[in-house]
């Protein structure tokens, strides 16, 4: 029973890196994801940041879940979720001035980021605080994964560094349009490619007879 | 409310949702004021701090600064809210607390947004020393050469704000020229390809210069100790 | 036994000429135009032709097999988009940045709509556009055509190694005593310094050491032949040509510091996307009447890019928006099938859009479909 428990959390804990990933799969938040993802290190902020409003705003959520009625349920939602984006604007501005300007009003925007009510309302109000956290810790995850994905190949291709590292040395010929937006468009959309093409090749796997046992 | 009748089964009364939206709304309130209380002087010591590596760069001698305001009266130590009409800037000394140099911002408009820069002004050669950018969207890769195009940061070294025998404005009026024709010290050689990006640098510093420079030149000696 | 079904795209009509047929006429054409510049820029051109090329053809071969795109190699869609890619780009280009180039023109270009006959713009603008935003100081860097020595020695920026910035061709150029003026082309040193170059140096591109692209005169001989053969249709660049010449004769007379038509008209850029790259089938009107609008738009969008925004050449945005407008301006330019016109007697001109004048710009003795084929296919 436990184990079986145990493997259930395990399950929400994967979902939001894998099968429902909020970048790859669900396409969600694609404001912060193309505007920020210019360099490794400021994806990554962004990242941890929405981490923190999406666990925190979860948990309290689904603290309270069965207290709030439901005709302010989203009212309580926005103000639980502004809470700590505020928090958050104010701890990144105690802790580094740089990732700060570098972030700008996207940290303000996560406020509107659609992943974090979209899980508020369909998962956290209807499970109780651990599960809530942890599926939405997976959900971070997978937005973080999805962001780095993407500052990654920007940062490399666009200034030939990876957080701060320079990979090529002196002589390299920087892409500048992948630092621009469009570079966040081309780079978005191959990763998507890639995505949808090993889905497509593993439903093809195990669709062919003898090729799996079935998901 | 018009409600369809069918499936009601009953109505949250008031005083049940406005209890839940006051109870979410201090609990919620609270956090921020924790928050905020906890970061504050973190937060404002950032502030400091890149302010005022910001100025150490553009006047390199520096070791410490003093936050300064020049009024239509004369200048004076900033202190609170600066007074109407008045052009902050910042007075840079060195390790003997001797004054080492003057940093104040300038903006113009540049190709793709403000540039907002801090420029050094030495007030020994009464030129320009150095400026460094404080914030600019201009395109990676053409734009924000301004900052490490060595030829055009050369035009830096020493760019000469001169005032005219009134100290009323600047002698000459600085400007960025086309690459490769500078004829003179008050001239910047813009950067081949960043020529808007260029001649914005040229029109900050001239524009905040011509407002700073009248006011502050009569009453340097003002300066000539850090108040403690 | 396996029969073969081979799937092509539309027109499905039954004609004296194939796509084949048309795209290796191209290619044909282009021929001359590619030598003379490999004459004006020595082995760099080559290399850049060759390298641009194969990287289109190795792109199109890869997402063919992939099933990504219809379409093969043998349809000579890609020599042609790699061919007119590289005439487009500097002759000193780095080499692994035309290679950039020419995958990002069938990958963004063509196989991203589906391949031949689905794309929505011209394959080897997209990719020129591209590097252009990628790498708009490479891009921009040209060298003076007819150096001595350049059969023997690469243009040094040719040969940067992959993801490395192209050595410096200003101090190339300065150890061959020329100053840095004699590598602006003929536009950029209009827009920039005021200049104007003589109109039979640019016709010609023969006088030695301006830099630009491969002669004007030259490509419209080529496209003349084209035309006459009828494997394109003149519309296009006489509208286009037309309306820049007639654009930049407005602009100066009522404003004299902008040059005279025949400096627009007398560049290499604007007439080889005139004559190859607006009459890209896939991404063109297919009425008359559209042709003309869309010519008239890129001529004169070309005309207003190259003076009032900040790029000296805009030829490129030009075509690449009269492509994003051509799906519009078929729809409004469509004719009157015959019969349900407002004139309730027939014109002699009136025809039913399906007639293979409009639909393929092929010869009105291409056979037209009996009317059963069209019932046999059911709804759509």
């Amino acid at each position: 029973m436990s184990d079986l428990a145990q493997a259930r959390t395990f399950d929400e804990f994967l979902e939001g890196i894998w099968r429902q990933n909020p970048v790859f799969v669900m396409v969600l938040g694609m404001c912060p994801t193309l505007a920020v993802t210019v360099s490794a290190v400021n994806a990554l902020s962004m990242g941890l940041a929405t981490a923190f409003v999406l666990v925190c705003s979860c948990g309290l959520v689904s603290l309270i879940r069965n207290i709030v009625p439901k005709e302010v349920r989203i009212a309580t939602y926005i103000v639980i979720i502004a809470t700590f984006v505020t928090v958050v604007d104010y701890v990144i501005q105690a802790v580094s001035l740089a990732v700060y300007e570098a972030l700008g009003a996207f940290i303000q925007l996560i406020v509107v980021n659609c992943i974090i009510l979209g899980r508020a309302e369909a998962h956290a109000s209807k499970h109780p605080p651990i599960t809530a956290m942890v599926n939405a810790l997976g959900m971070s995850i997978g937005f973080v994964i999805g962001l780095l994905a993407l500052g990654a190949v920007r940062e490399v291709l666009g200034a030939g560094t990876l957080f701060g590292l320079p990979l090529f040395g002196a002589n390299f010929q920087p892409w500048v349009v992948m630092v621009l937006p469009p570079g966040g468009f081309i780079v978005l959309g191959a990763w998507l490619l890639l995505f949808s093409a090993l889905k497509r090749r593993k439903e093809a796997r195990l669709a062919a007879p003898g090729g799996g046992h079935g998901a | 409310m018009s409600t369809p009748a069918a499936p009601q089964p009953q109505a949250t009364p008031a005083t049940s949702l406005l209890k839940t939206l006051g109870l979410v709304s201090t609990v919620c309130g609270l956090i921020i004021v924790g928050a905020y209380q906890g970061t504050y002087d973190a937060a404002a010591a950032n502030r400091r701090l890149a302010l005022e590596r910001t100025v150490f760069k553009v006047v390199p001698a520096a070791k410490s600064m003093a936050e300064w305001q020049a009024t239509p009266q004369g200048i004076r130590p900033a202190a609170g809210e600066p007074a109407a009409g008045a052009v902050k800037f910042y007075a840079a000394y060195d390790a003997q607390g001797v004054l080492a140099g003057i940093a104040a911002e300038g903006a113009a408009k540049g190709y793709a947004d403000t540039v907002r820069i801090l420029y050094g002004y030495s007030p020994a050669c009464q030129c320009i020393t150095g400026f460094g950018l404080v914030s600019s969207k201009e395109t990676p890769g053409i734009g924000d050469k301004i900052v490490t195009d060595r030829e055009f940061l050369a035009n830096f070294e020493a760019l000469d704000v001169k005032l005219n025998a009134e100290l009323s404005a600047l002698a000459n009026e600085v400007k960025a020229v086309k690459h490769g024709s500078k004829a003179n010290p008050w001239q910047i050689d813009a950067i081949a390809g960043a020529t808007v990006t260029s001649r914005a640098v040229g029109k900050a510093i001239n524009d905040s210069a011509q407002l700073l420079l009248p006011k502050l030149v009569p009453e340097l000696e003002k300066l000539g100790k850090k108040p403690s | 036994m396996k029969a073969s079904v081979e799937i092509r795209s539309a027109p499905h009509i039954k004609g004296p000429r194939s796509v084949e047929q048309i795209m290796a006429n191209v290619v044909y054409s282009l021929a001359p135009v590619c030598a003379f510049f490999v004459y004006q820029y020595g082995i760099s051109a080559a290399a850049s032709i060759l390298v641009v090329t194969a990287a289109c053809l190795l792109a199109e071969r890869a997402f063919v097999r992939s099933g990504t795109q219809a379409g093969s190699l043998s349809d000579f869609s890609a020599t042609i988009t790699g061919l007119l890619l590289a005439l487009t780009l500097p002759p000193g280009f780095p080499l692994w940045m035309g290679a950039v180039a020419g995958v990002a023109a069938i990958a963004l270009g063509k196989a991203l709509f589906g391949g031949i006959g689905f794309n929505v713009f011209n394959p080897a603008l997209v990719g020129r556009a591209f590097v252009q935003a990628a790498f708009p100081a490479a891009i921009a860097t040209y060298t003076p055509s007819f150096l001595p020595g350049r059969f023997t020695q690469f243009i040094p920026s040719s040969l940067a190694w992959p993801l490395m910035a192209p050595a410096d061709a200003a101090a190339w150029l300065k150890a061959m005593q020329f100053d840095a003026l004699a590598s602006a082309t003929p536009l950029a040193k209009w827009k920039f310094e005021g200049a104007l170059t003589a109109i039979d140096d640019l016709l010609t591109a023969l006088s030695g050491h301006i830099a630009s692209g491969p002669s004007p005169l030259l490509i419209l001989t080529c496209g003349a032949y084209l035309a006459l053969r009828r494997f394109m249709d003149w519309r296009i660049p006489v509208a286009v040509l037309g309306s820049a010449g007639l654009a930049a004769w407005l602009i100066h007379l009522a404003d004299a510091k902008y040059p005279d038509a025949f400096f627009v008209l007398s560049s290499g850029g604007l007439v080889l996307g005139a004559v190859y790259m607006a009459t890209d089938m896939a991404t063109s009107p297919v009425t008359p009447r559209g042709m003309w609008l869309y010519g008239g738009l890129i001529g004169v969008l070309t005309v207003v890019i190259r003076y009032y925004s900040g790029l000296p050449e805009g030829v490129m945005y030009a075509i690449l928006i009269g492509n994003a407008a051509t799906p519009l301006i078929e729809r409004v330019t469509q004719p009157t099938p015959f019969g349900k016109g407002v004139s309730i007697q027939a014109r002699k001109s009136a025809s039913y859009t399906l007639h293979p004048d409009y639909i393929s710009r092929e010869e009105a003795g291409a056979k037209t479909p009996k009317k059963r084929f069209l019932k046999n296919k059911g709804k759509s």
